[in-house]
This record gives C-alpha cells, sequence and structure tokens, in this order.
C-alpha cells in the first residue's frame, strides 16, 4: 500500500496545463450499502485533453461516472464544473451542464434514422427541424472526420458507427466534455483505432473526454493523462508532461504497479511445467454434431479426446461453433454423436445426469445463465443440484445442509461476499466467476468444460481462476479450455483443438512450434497440421 | 443501468475492509419497513377516497361506517365476508403460483367458470347415487381437470413454440367463457326450468358448514390450498426451480431443469386452482351455474396479488380487505346511493399508492446507502 499513500489523491493547483478545468471531483466520496464505491476521489479534466481513467473491475470507474452523468450524486465532496460546484441531479441536468456520457451499452433506438435518433431530446411542442439537423449533422461529421449518413437506420451501422453517433449526441448541444464508458470493449481493433483518432480530434478542437477503460495499451496509445482508481481510491496519476518524457514500457510498468501492486507483474509469466500425461482418456468425443435447428454455424464431426489431469485448448475466433460444442457436451443443446465419461456413454442423460456423473460446464455467460442475479449465493452455489439430497429431501429444502455447503465453498473458493444470503447479482464480476466455478469443481467432476473463464476479469481475478483451473487439472480433472484469448490457450494447455466454422480443424500439441501451428490453422492455411 | 453498477463493482472494496458495518437504515428499519410501506398506501387510499366521497357530496365517514358495521361487525355481514374469501383466496394461489414463475395466466376467469360448470354438471347427477363426501371431491377433482385441460393449449404453445402466455391465456380466457354459456344453454341444462342454467345440488348436499353459521368449509379449503401454495413455493424443491424460471429463465435451462415440463406443469397448475375455485363456490354455495354468470373474480385479484407482492400471507390480508369492501359496499350502495362498484374505485387508489410508496422507498434507500 505504500503506492497508495505516495499517490496525490487532493492536489490544491491542477497541474501544469493552467486554466480553469472544465470538470473537477474534489474529494468525492460515495457509499453503497456495505460498501464505499468512491472514496475521497478526486480528478481534474482539462480542455483538449484525454483523461483516462484506469481501473480493474470494481475499482469504483462507473460510479463515477454514474456521478458525472447524474445519475447518482455524491455523499461527500464536491464536483465543479467549470470552475463552480455544481450539484449534478439528473442525466438532464448533467447535459445541460455540456456534459455528454456515451455508455457501455448503446442508447440508439435501433429502428429509427441517425437524425431521427438526434431528434429525440429535443423539446415536445417543437417540430422537429430535419433540414437544419442535416446540415449541422454533416457539418459536425466534418469537423471530426466521421462519415456516417444521418438518414440510414441507427440499427444497419456498425457498432463502431453506432458509437460515434452517440458521440454525437453527447455533443450535440455545445457540450465540452465527453465521457465514454469502455467504448473499445465492443469495438474491433480497426473500430478502436478509429474511436482513437477521432478522441485525439475532439481534444484538438479544445473538448475535453474522459476515457474509460481497463486495457493499459489504449490508455498509453489515446491518453494525455492516466489517472489510475483502486478499491474505490485514485492510487495514482500520470499527468501529460510525465507520460509524456516516459518510455512506452516505463510508462506500462509504472501503471501496472498502480493498479496491482508490483508484485502482479511477475507471477504472471509463470508457465506450467510439462507434465508426462499417460493414461486412458476421461472424455472421449466422437463425431459431435448439430442439426439444422441449432444456432450457427453447425458442428460437423468434431472427435478428439482428453486425459485425466490434461488441458485440452479449444483456440478460435469467438464464434466458431466453441460454444455450441460446450453446450453439446453439458447436455444443453441437443446433437448427434457420441460422449463417453470413463468409458461410459452419456447418451439421453440430460444437464443434470451429466452434472451428477462428473461432467462440468462452465459457462461463459456468468450472469446470462450461469445465475440468478436476484438469488442468494447460497441456492446459486447448489443451483445445478436442486432437489438432490443432501440439499433437499423429499422435495423439501434442507435449510441447515444448504447453509453449511454454501459456506463450506464460500470460504474453499474465497469469495469474497458479505453474507452466503446475499444476491450473487450484488458481487464483483470475479467472485460471481468463484460462485460458478465453485458450483462446477465440488464434489466429483471428472471432466470440466471451461468457456471463455476469464473474460471480462480484472488481472488479479484471472490468475486467481487460472490457478483454479489448473489445480483441478493437477488433481487430474480433465480439462477442456476454450478461449478467444490465444495467449491464455498457449499458457495453460497441453494440446490445443482450432475450430473454425463449427469444424475441428486441426489439433496441435502445446510448445514452441504451437503459435504459428495454431495461427496457420485459424486463418485456414493447408500447412497447418 | 448505472445504479445497479455501482452497487455492483464495488466488490474488491468489500473484500479489502470486512469490517464496513451493515447499512444503517437496514438495520434500524428492518421489522417496521414492510409494514409502514403496507399501511401507509392503505391509509393514504382510504383518504383519498375519502375526499372524493365529500366532493360528490357523501359523508365518508359515514360511509366507512356502513362498510364496516356492515361487512365486519354485523354477524351476518362477516359470514357472508369469509364466504366470499374462499373462491378469492383459490385465485390468488393461482395466480401466486404462475407469476412467482414469471407466467402470466390471465385466463384464471374462464379456468373458473369451466370449473364450476364442471362441478355443477357433475355434482347432481353424482348425488343421486353417490354419497357426499365423494360426490363433493369428485366435483372439485372434476372442477381442477377441467380447468387444467384448459390450460394445456397456452401451456404447449408457451413451452414448445414460445407463443406467448399473455396473449393465448386471454384467448382461451374469452373461449372458455363462451364455452361455458353454451355447455349450461345446450348441454348441462335442468330440463324441468325456463332460464338456462344446470341442474342444482341440494342445500343439505353441498359443503358442510361451520360451526352453526353461514360460512362452509370452502374457506378452509381456500386458506390451506393458498398457504401450501406459498409454502411449496418458498420451501420445496419444485418451487425454486419455478423461481428460478420466473427469475431466470436461461439459468434454469443452464441448470438443467426440464423448462418445457415445467412451464407446462405451472400453467395447469394455476389452472387447476382457478378450477378449484369454480368448484368451491358451486358446491358451497351457489349449487349451480346460471348461464352469462361470470363474476369476473380472477381480474379483480390479480391487482391483490401484485399488491401482496406475490406473498401468500399477505394475499389473506389483502382479500379479507377486499371481501369485506365488496360487501360493505353493496350495502352502502343501498342506504348511502353510492354505487357498489365504489370498491374498485379503493382499490385502484390502494395500487397507485403502493406504487408511489414502493418508488419512494426505493429512492430513500439509495439515498441513505
Amino acid at each position: 500500500m505504500s503506492l497508495a499513500a505516495a499517490a496525490p489523491t487532493d492536489r490544491g493547483h491542477d497541474g501544469a496545463t493552467g486554466g480553469v478545468p472544465l470538470v473537477a471531483f474534489r474529494a468525492v466520496t460515495k457509499r453503497f450499502p456495505g460498501v464505499v464505491a468512491n472514496d475521497h476521489v478526486s480528478f481534474v479534466l482539462h480542455p483538449g485533453e484525454v483523461h483516462v481513467l484506469l481501473g480493474e473491475n470494481g475499482a469504483g470507474k462507473s460510479t463515477l461516472i454514474g456521478m458525472l452523468a447524474g445519475m447518482q450524486t455524491p455523499d461527500d465532496g464536491v464536483i465543479e464544473v467549470a470552475g463552480e460546484a455544481k450539484q449534478i441531479a439528473s442525466p438532464r441536468h448533467s447535459l445541460d451542464l455540456g456534459i455528454g456520457t456515451v455508455f457501455q451499452h448503446g442508447m440508439l433506438v435501433p429502428g429509427l434514422s441517425v437524425a431521427e435518433n438526434l431528434l429525440l431530446g429535443g423539446a415536445w411542442w417543437r417540430r422537429p427541424r430535419r433540414a437544419a439537423l442535416r446540415s449541422r449533422f454533416r457539418e459536425t461529421c466534418a469537423a471530426f472526420g466521421i462519415a456516417i449518413d444521418p438518414d440510414v437506420p441507427a440499427g444497419s451501422l456498425s457498432l463502431g458507427e453506432q458509437q460515434q453517433v452517440e458521440i454525437i449526441r453527447a455533443l450535440w448541444r455545445g457540450g465540452r466534455v465527453v465521457v465514454l464508458d469502455e467504448p473499445t470493449s465492443m469495438l474491433t481493433p480497426q473500430g478502436i483505432e478509429e474511436l482513437g483518432g477521432l478522441m485525439r480530434r475532439m481534444a484538438a478542437q479544445g473538448i475535453g473526454v474522459v476515457f474509460i477503460t481497463h486495457k493499459l495499451h489504449e490508455a498509453l496509445e489515446y491518453g494525455d493523462r492516466i489517472t489510475v482508481l483502486r478499491l474505490g481510491r485514485v492510487v495514482g496519476e500520470i499527468p501529460p508532461e510525465a507520460l509524456r518524457q516516459l518510455s512506452r514500457a516505463a510508462a506500462t510498468e509504472r501503471v501496472i504497479g498502480m493498479m496491482f501492486g508490483h508484485a502482479a507483474l511477475h507471477e504472471a509469466t509463470a508457465s506450467r511445467p510439462t507434465r508426462s500425461l499417460d493414461g486412458t482418456p476421461v472424455l472421449q468425443v466422437q463425431g459431435i454434431a448439430t442439426g439444422p435447428g441449432a444456432p450457427r454455424p453447425a458442428l460437423h464431426d468434431i472427435s478428439f479426446a482428453v486425459r485425466a489431469g490434461e488441458i485440452f485448448g479449444i483456440a478460435g475466433i469467438d464464434g466458431n461453433g466453441q460454444k455450441q460444442l460446450a453446450e453439446v457436451l453439458a447436455g444443453q443443446l441437443p446433437g448427434s454423436g457420441s460422449v463417453l465419461l470413463d468409458g461410459r456413454s452419456l447418451a439421453g442423460l440430460d444437464v443434470g445426469a451429466r452434472h451428477r456423473a462428473g461432467l462440468r460446464y462452465v459457462t461463459d455467460d456468468r450472469l446470462g445463465e450461469g445465475t440468478v442475479g436476484s438469488f442468494p449465493v447460497s441456492i446459486n452455489l447448489l443451483l445445478k443440484q436442486v432437489g438432490r439430497p443432501p440439499y433437499w429431501r423429499g422435495g423439501l429444502a434442507q435449510g441447515g445442509a444448504i447453509t453449511a455447503q454454501a459456506k463450506r465453498l464460500v470460504r474453499a473458493f474465497d469469495v469474497r461476499t458479505p453474507s452466503i444470503e446475499t444476491p450473487v447479482g450484488r458481487l464483483s464480476g470475479g467472485n460471481i466467476q468463484k460462485v460458478v466455478l465453485a458450483r462446477e469443481l465440488e464434489g466429483g467432476a471428472r471432466a470440466v468444460i471451461y468457456n471463455k473463464p476469464t473474460y471480462g476479469l480484472d488481472v488479479r481475478n484471472i490468475e486467481a481462476a487460472r490457478a483454479r483451473i489448473r489445480a483441478a487439472a493437477a488433481q487430474g480433472v480433465a480439462t477442456i479450455l476454450i478461449s478467444t484469448e490465444l495467449d491464455e490457450v498457449l499458457e495453460m494447455a497441453d494440446r490445443i483443438g482450432v475450430m473454425v466454422g463449427g469444424r475441428m480443424v486441426g489439433i496441435v500439441p502445446a510448445g514452441a512450434e504451437a503459435r504459428g501451428a495454431v495461427g496457420r490453422l485459424m486463418t485456414g492455411s493447408p500447412h497447418g497440421h | 443501468m448505472g445504479i445497479e453498477r455501482g452497487v455492483t463493482d464495488p466488490g474488491l472494496v468489500l473484500a479489502e475492509e470486512p469490517a464496513v458495518p451493515p447499512p444503517a437504515a437496514r438495520v434500524s428499519g428492518a421489522p417496521l419497513r414492510p409494514l409502514l410501506t403496507t399501511l401507509l398506501p392503505i391509509v393514504a387510499a382510504l383518504l383519498v377516497s375519502g375526499a372524493i366521497l365529500y366532493s360528490v357530496g357523501v359523508d365518508p365517514l359515514a360511509y366507512y361506517a356502513v362498510v364496516v358495521r356492515r361487512a365486519l361487525l354485523s354477524p351476518h355481514g362477516l359470514e357472508e365476508t369469509i364466504t366470499r374469501m374462499a373462491p378469492l383466496l383459490l385465485l390468488g394461489a393461482s395466480l401466486i403460483v404462475s407469476f412467482r414463475a414469471g407466467l402470466w395466466n390471465l385466463g384464471v376467469d374462464g379456468q373458473f367458470l369451466l370449473g364450476a360448470v364442471a362441478a355443477a354438471a357433475l355434482g347432481p347427477a353424482l348425488i343421486t347415487v353417490a354419497p357426499d363426501w365423494l360426490t363433493l371431491l369428485a366435483c372439485m377433482a372434476a372442477g381442477m381437470l377441467a380447468a387444467a385441460l384448459w390450460s394445456l393449449l397456452p401451456g404447449l404453445l408457451r413451452a414448445y413454440e414460445g407463443v406467448n402466455e399473455i396473449i393465448t391465456t386471454l384467448m382461451m380466457n374469452f373461449l372458455g367463457v363462451s364455452l361455458c354459456n353454451v355447455l349450461v344453454k345446450l348441454v348441462f341444462i335442468d330440463p324441468t326450468t325456463t332460464t338456462p342454467i344446470t341442474r342444482t345440488l341440494p342445500v343439505p348436499d353441498r359443503l358442510p358448514r361451520l360451526f352453526g353459521t353461514t360460512v362452509n368449509i370452502g374457506v378452509i379449503i381456500a386458506l390451506a390450498v393458498l398457504i401450501g401454495a406459498h409454502l411449496v413455493m418458498t420451501r420445496t424443491a419444485w418451487g425454486l426451480r419455478l423461481r428460478v424460471l420466473g427469475a431466470n429463465p436461461r439459468a434454469a435451462r443452464h441448470a438443467g431443469f426440464r423448462v418445457e415440463r415445467l412451464i407446462v406443469a405451472t400453467i395447469a397448475i394455476s389452472a387447476a386452482l382457478a378450477g378449484l375455485a369454480g368448484a368451491v363456490i358451486v358446491t358451497g354455495t351457489l349449487g349451480s351455474v346460471r348461464a352469462e354468470w361470470n363474476p369476473a373474480y380472477g381480474l379483480t385479484i390479480i391487482p391483490l396479488v401484485f399488491l401482496a407482492r406475490m406473498n401468500g400471507w399477505a394475499v389473506i390480508g389483502f382479500v379479507f380487505l377486499f371481501a369485506m369492501l365488496s360487501i360493505g359496499a353493496e350495502a352502502a350502495s343501498i342506504t348511502l346511493g353510492v354505487p357498489h362498484y365504489y370498491n374498485f374505485l379503493l382499490v385502484g387508489l390502494l395500487l397507485i399508492f403502493l406504487a408511489l410508496v414502493e418508488y419512494l422507498d426505493t429512492r430513500r434507500r439509495q439515498h441513505v446507502g
């Protein structure tokens, strides 16, 4: 915690840029039941600057934006807009103060045209002036180097283009501040580059941009000033003059140090020891395919086997049938072909029976299907054993057994929760994933399918999840690791299968050659094998 | 969105600071708050409705006095109030089951009538050859079965084709009401009368009465079923599966519940309970079903179930209140000239104030937090 102590938390001056800042937080505190989301947070946004807010999940970024956008009000401290203390009472008030916020999830009405979407904010008693709007839209587009037709339906635009429209909308009423909440999370690499260019052009015109991200390289690439949040506090800031002088590597090291403490830097690179794996396969998959009713792409003739303790990675670009494969194996999606667990056929067994037999599935959609957000942690830990003894007898819930098991799992899997009765949706992403892992690894797991197990987690929880996966494998669990992050698969897997268009196009052993081989398979080069 | 995220995100803060005390508001207001949020809307609704009565020249105190005296304080009125509760409680149980599973069975009136007609068709015929208890049980079973079968079509359509059950159950509701008329007029009509009505279950053969009053054991059956339904929903594995289905259908599928079967069974059970309500009212008080009879209890009870937040115990309280208001309102319409449907206005006001108080309460909690 020496870093936190050294970090500036409430600075009397506003850096070398001078002038009146567009927005300033002065020791702002925001509490929620049981937690302090923002603890004496101070930060300053100057005109013409891209100010990056960096932090892992749960660092308090979203709360901070919520207060800027007028959705929440601070409990303590002052928010200054253009040098004056303001109570931002509502989203509309925030817009009136010249602060436009672009949220992570699109807010455009897909069926309306771009122009109509921009008209939505206008006063209801006035006739919309479409012609004037169009010409102003073109001017604004030209000013920021955007090419979008105002008359096409918003839904037909790419995600990146929709975001550009939202940025224009944020600036539409003469705003000088744009807040972008994790804008790059849904974009293609090319889209990210375009957005970066747009941010730079906005800054060049004197607009202040707040850019929230948890990706370091984006912060360094496009940011003028970087503020790092951790556990609700500002733990460090790199002002523009310092950032310009630092080399990329030095800046990276400094920011990571602020985010996670310096220890995090080196533990991430430890690679698994090569182990000799022999013995009979635990999970044998033969000729898996899905019918015409299943989600696209359909699976074709997928076969592989996983031995005890082996980690079988499945690499591929997202949406090439990985989820379908996982669901067919788990019994969630009907498919043909044979699945053998310890030599026993799982044909005809449903999800519950496969779970009991020891075939477990850690879904990639933790909140969408993996848990019931409004239900307590305890029930979510037992969701796949509802009705089973000893937790239910004769159909009746056995409160004692449920509580005892939940407490045991919470402890064993280090789930950070106020109590086992807390609705699981209130926990952070990392802790929700621990709940799901606890449920799937508990009690006689023989083979576990992990679908993107570290997706959306911060570095510390990514490491925790990977350690958990390795530990389970070390105890003899046959492991299937589906990931779209090639580095994760390369680091963890013993063998790597590559999926393209619903087919397993090749399986390569781990090792120095693996990266190239997997890459060739993914791009469809014939020399994959 | 932002508010939820705000609560969700800071989990890590918690991890580092286990000594964070629980929020004061939840500790101090814990036992009082639900009582307050239930009582406040009732008081507000009574006040505003009183103002409305006053504005049309009726003394509100006199109105409330008539209602209370007639429906609560006179022995006969109290008996009527309690008797009226029976079908409403059963319909409440029916709606709790389906609403908690996130399935909106809005066809309860048709299912209720079908249950009533089935009981009225079977009862008078069976009583001539079978003992009373068997006849009454058979009537209730027939009522439940008829309603459950009627709900199979919307249930199957919802489970296997994803057709919205709100629309199909509502459509089946209209069809069911019409079918009941047709059945009474063409099939089960009593040939000895000129009015279209089924044959009548003789008074001595109906549900036994309680302690020499006019109240029959239908209300006991209804209370038992409602409390049973509440316990099933909260204490059993089956109830938990239904609640998971209601809270997150995708999680139900992921967890391996047989979602299709669950949906069909839930809608069928909900319908069976509505049918039971019809059978109880026929075997308990009416004895027969007249064509065109449709008290629309189902549509009346829906707001009450929402008021009770789908909690069985609270439904009992609200049903009692409503039964009292409607029995009393009938008396007040005679003595004070206030239309007897004035009690719906009261229920409407109650709903509005409940929503308001709920909204303010949520806001306050966020600000206190």
